[in-house]
């Protein structure tokens, strides 16, 4: 590039010219320098607020982890009235309602996102795939509400009742009478609010495999079933499991809707007629009541989920994004 | 088929057999069909369980809503009448707060990605992404600890405000606003920025008066995407925000909110406040489906090519 003229009125701001411009033009210089900083400071307060998250929630919980140390994880007793706080059940309760969502929603979300991906002609994919979008959309209260008048008197009704009366009752996961505040109906309405993420999420994956891998597939004889089989799941396998591993992050963390089914018990069993607690539920109900010790276990509570959907969503992330540079990878050489 | 002529060796029935399909190719194409068909029936359930909450909502809550509802503010627990005035009003003062909070940091963190590709920026991004999965209720946390708590230690008496709740919602706009932000913004031709450069304006009016104004309908997609996932927050709003009674408008005080509204409505006993709680579920997706539009709307507006 030739010198910067000045004569003409010709300002350089480029790299290149970033030692003349900066002796020529400093006002400018300034102005950009201060448009750097501003940006930067934005872009770092995420950094910012993730660690002054985990700063305050240590800090906060440091009085509970004082009084009861590592046995605040592995107590089931829970009476703010005695001060003695254990996070047990809330932990059990968590992942076990979070397991059964996923159990239910997985074969579903997949299923769906095969027919997105692969089956459907494009005018029934698109406006399937616009009301997945709408269930992503439709706020967790809302669900609870639908949960609490619609779903819990159906499952009552058609699923509970039937199978109480049933020889299946002898099974430990059903056993208990059935009062409908419980592990089933939290584990349905979470399996409804995962399944549209996991579908999404799994859609975009199988979207993005190249063409020719199919054809390939076809070229050889392979029936859709097989080539989808043989060929598009494997190749995306790491993507729907970071999918799924999304979508179970989202159960753990969901608060709203379970809260107002899963009947707020600080107990743990194994039946899914029984009422039961998450962590983030015991939060919702009891953190603006409580303080001193009380609230220091509560915060140690929200400390335990942050750190459990931080690491299950981090790793996610990872698959996901490698899977996508892999795809990216053959994308190009094909 | 009759016109070919066999090899001597086959008889017309053995030529028919071997041109039908096999058993296991029969099978392998059944098995293709079912497996279609069971992909078809997860697509439905899915279908089928949206159409079952909005058709709830919808027929539950139409024949509740009335002028009272958008006027009236609560009763006393048992009494007939009342309405959702002061839920409706606070969740549009929160969302106000929260996209003060939230915009700028969250506009200019966009344009930081656009300027920038260095492994910090990266990483940033990555954190971003993971800011976007930390569960609402946590953030909620955050805002009682550094907002709630030190309020209430300096002034007795004082706790729970708008201002608290409106930190949470903030924050919880970030990621989704970054995000869009950039996204859009890389859709702004290159070589749009380098003439604006090479004209001799500097970065930041490079960004201003070029980058920007071009993008615009794509990051006003990105705000109102991000107003339409906070609006139904509630959880964080729960120790922050907290609910109030009493008509309130003013950020130092505890304020209702519409999702407050529909959860204590909804988890209590009174048949009449069940349906003020469906009222206010079709008001909110109504205010969520309105966001959400337009957001499409805006993109569609769009000035790129």
């Amino acid at each position: 590039m030739a010198e910067p003229s000045t004569t003409l009125g010709l300002e350089l701001h480029d790299a290149s010219s970033r030692g003349l411009a900066a002796s020529l033009h400093l006002p400018k210089q300034i102005g950009d320098r201060i448009y750097k900083g501003v940006l930067t400071a934005a872009a770092i307060s995420v950094l910012l607020i993730i660690i002054g998250l985990l700063l305050e929630l240590v800090l906060g919980s440091r009085q509970s982890f004082a009084a009861f140390g590592l046995k605040f994880f592995s107590d089931s007793d829970w009476d703010p009235n005695g001060n003695k706080f254990g996070a047990l059940p809330f932990i059990l309760g968590t992942l076990y309602s979070s397991f059964w969502s996923l159990v239910l929603a997985l074969p579903i979300s997949i299923f769906a996102a095969i027919f997105l991906s692969e089956v459907a002609p494009r005018w029934l994919e698109r406006p399937i795939s616009f009301m997945v979008e709408l269930l992503a959309g439709i706020p967790s209260v809302v669900y609870g509400l639908w949960g609490l008048f619609v779903l819990q008197p159906w499952l009552v009704k058609h699923v509970e009742g039937p199978i109480s009366s049933s020889a299946l009752s002898h099974l430990p996961i059903f056993g208990d009478t059935p009062n409908g505040y419980d592990m089933l109906a939290a584990s349905v309405i979470l399996a409804i609010m995962i399944l549209p993420y996991i579908t999404a999420v799994s859609r975009d994956i199988l979207r993005a495999i190249p063409r020719s891998v199919r054809e390939a597939s076809y070229a050889l004889g392979a029936t859709k079933w097989e080539t989808i089989k043989g060929v598009v799941l494997p190749y995306a396998r790491a993507g729907i499991i970071g999918a799924v591993i999304l979508g179970f992050g989202r159960a753990l963390g969901e608060t709203m809707a379970v809260t107002m089914v899963i009947g707020n018990a600080p107990i743990f069993k194994l039946s899914l007629f029984q009422s039961g607690y998450t962590l983030a539920s015991v939060i919702a109900n009891e953190l603006s009541e409580a303080s001193g010790l009380y609230r220091s276990a509560l915060i140690e509570i929200g400390l335990c989920l942050f750190i459990v959907t931080l690491l299950v969503n981090i790793g996610a992330k990872l698959l996901i994004y490698y899977t996508a540079q892999d795809i990216n990878a053959v994308g190009r050489k094909g | 088929m009759t016109d070919t002529k066999p090899a001597p060796t086959l008889k017309g029935a053995e030529i028919a057999s071997l041109l039908r399909p096999s058993r296991r190719s029969r099978f392998r194409r059944y098995l293709s069909a079912w497996v279609t068909g069971i992909s078809a029936a997860a697509a439905t359930i899915a279908v089928f369980a949206l159409l079952s909450v909005l058709l709830y909502i919808l027929i539950g809550g139409i024949g509740a809503i009335s002028l009272d509802t958008f006027t009236q503010g609560p009763v006393p627990q048992g009494q007939a009448g009342g309405g959702l005035r002061n839920g409706i009003v606070g969740t549009l003062i929160l969302m106000s707060i929260a996209s003060v909070i939230g915009l700028p940091i969250g506009i200019l963190g966009g344009v930081y990605q656009l300027e920038t590709n260095t492994r910090f920026s990266r990483t940033l991004r990555f954190f971003t992404d993971v800011m976007n999965s930390i569960p609402s209720i946590v953030m909620g946390i955050f805002a009682y600890l550094i907002v709630v708590l030190p309020v209430a230690e300096l002034y007795p008496g004082h706790a729970f405000s708008a201002f608290a709740g409106g930190v949470a919602l903030g924050f919880l706009m970030i990621p989704t606003v970054m995000r869009t932000t950039e996204n859009i913004l890389r859709l702004v031709p290159i070589a749009l920025r380098d003439a604006s450069l090479a004209l001799g304006a500097t970065r930041w009016r490079t960004t201003w008066s070029v980058v920007l104004p071009a993008a615009r309908g794509g990051i006003v997609t990105g705000i109102l995407l991000a107003l339409a996932r906070i609006a139904g927050e509630t959880a964080p709003l729960l120790f922050t925000a907290f609910g109030n009674l009493d008509f309130n408008v003013s950020l130092d005080k505890p304020i209702d909110a519409l999702p407050l509204n529909i959860f204590n409505y909804a988890t209590s006993p009174y048949e009449n406040l069940h349906h003020l709680a469906l009222a206010g579920a079709i008001i909110l997706l109504a205010i969520i489906l309105v966001l959400s539009l337009a957001s499409r709307y805006a993109l569609k507006n769009q000035t790129i090519e």
